[in-house]
């Protein structure tokens, strides 16, 4: 079943390629450099709704078309980078962000890694303490002498 | 004893996260909701297809009734393949509205006569304005809007005879 679920999408993925080609990705003029950066990076960090991993700045599929042309009106418009992908999210959902948000729903995915990292210095540091420890401690006068008897049990008389 | 049993514990996350992960690469990641589930169909002001001079908004959608709206093209090969079973669904008397995506109207028109029309009206939309405020991605897609005009179901993609009876009809009768 996963195997045709593959194929199909493979297929339509060419009839897809197929009806669409159309051609290379439009270049857009922009008055303001800091602009043309905002919209570079915004195209970059938005993610094609329908590949399978494309930001919309390298897919040729229509929607990525129609997704750079709102980009770039919005940007016209003065709109922020947040409300641009707030925009989109609000539209195609989450999937679109190469950074998921954070949020209650990311929370684990954001938190995960730096909850390992401070987990594993405090494991570290608790086998660090508990060595110290065990070496720091003097015998008691009663080990002592059981270690006298074992020093000299091996020695000649 | 438990002391050595606590050696595994990273064994035993590494072995969990690994399945976690595992499942995650047979998800289909076209099977995602969509963003405006159980949210408002967006406000719009469009022309019909089948006719120039009506002019029609969400209130088309909001009237009390069950709604099935789906998004095609001309262009499109699976929207014909589905075309059966939407006039299947037509027949058992589900309303059906349209959204002309991306087509001419010469086009538009062609492919009703062509393949039969299960639409009370379909909603003009050559330059995919309505379809981007839908999310739409690629056609055919398919959104159930209830009586009060709220979106409750979505379906991405050709809609198969057994799509049909085992989603489409109980999503149906679940909000009638």
């Amino acid at each position: 079943m996963a195997v045709i679920r593959l194929a199909l999408i493979g297929v339509l993925t060419l009839l897809m390629a197929g009806t669409l080609q159309a051609g290379a990705i439009e270049v857009r003029e922009f008055d303001d450099p800091v602009l043309e950066q905002r919209y570079r990076s915004l195209t970059a960090s938005l993610r094609c709704p329908t590949c399978e991993n494309q930001a919309i700045n390298d897919s040729n599929a229509p929607v990525s078309g129609d997704m750079r042309d709102r980009v770039y009106l919005l940007l016209q418009d003065g709109r922020s980078d947040m409300e641009i992908r707030d925009h989109m999210v609000q539209r195609f959902g989450d999937y679109v962000l190469y950074n998921p948000r954070l949020e209650g729903r990311t929370f684990l995915l954001w938190g995960l890694p730096a909850g390992l990292v401070v987990a594993g210095g405090v494991l570290v540091a608790l086998v660090v303490r508990a060595r110290r420890n065990a070496s720091a401690r003097e015998l008691s006068a009663e080990e002592r002498a059981r270690l006298e008897v074992l020093i000299n049990r091996g020695r000649p008389e | 004893m438990t002391r050595r049993l606590l050696l595994l514990l990273p064994l035993l996350g590494f072995l969990g996260l690994s399945l976690f992960l595992y499942q995650g690469l047979s998800l289909n990641p076209f099977h995602r909701d969509s963003a405006l589930m159980a949210r408002d169909f967006p406000e719009f002001d469009m022309v019909t297809l089948e006719d120039p001079e009506r002019r029609v908004d969400r209130s088309l959608l909001a009237n009390g009734e069950v709604t099935l709206v789906n998004v095609w093209g001309e262009w499109c090969p699976e929207c014909k393949r589905e075309m059966p079973q939407l006039l299947d669904l037509a027949e058992r008397g589900i309303r059906l509205v349209g959204i002309s995506y991306k087509d001419t109207r010469e086009k538009g028109l062609g492919f009703l006569e062509d393949f039969g029309n299960p639409f009370e009206i379909n909603i003009f939309d050559p330059d995919g304005e309505l379809a981007f405020e839908l999310g739409v991605y690629g056609a055919p897609e398919t959104f159930l809007v209830d009586r009060e005009g709220i979106i409750r179901y979505h379906h991405t993609g050709y809609i198969s005879a057994s799509d049909v009876r085992e989603h489409i009809l109980p999503e149906v009768q679940k909000w009638q």
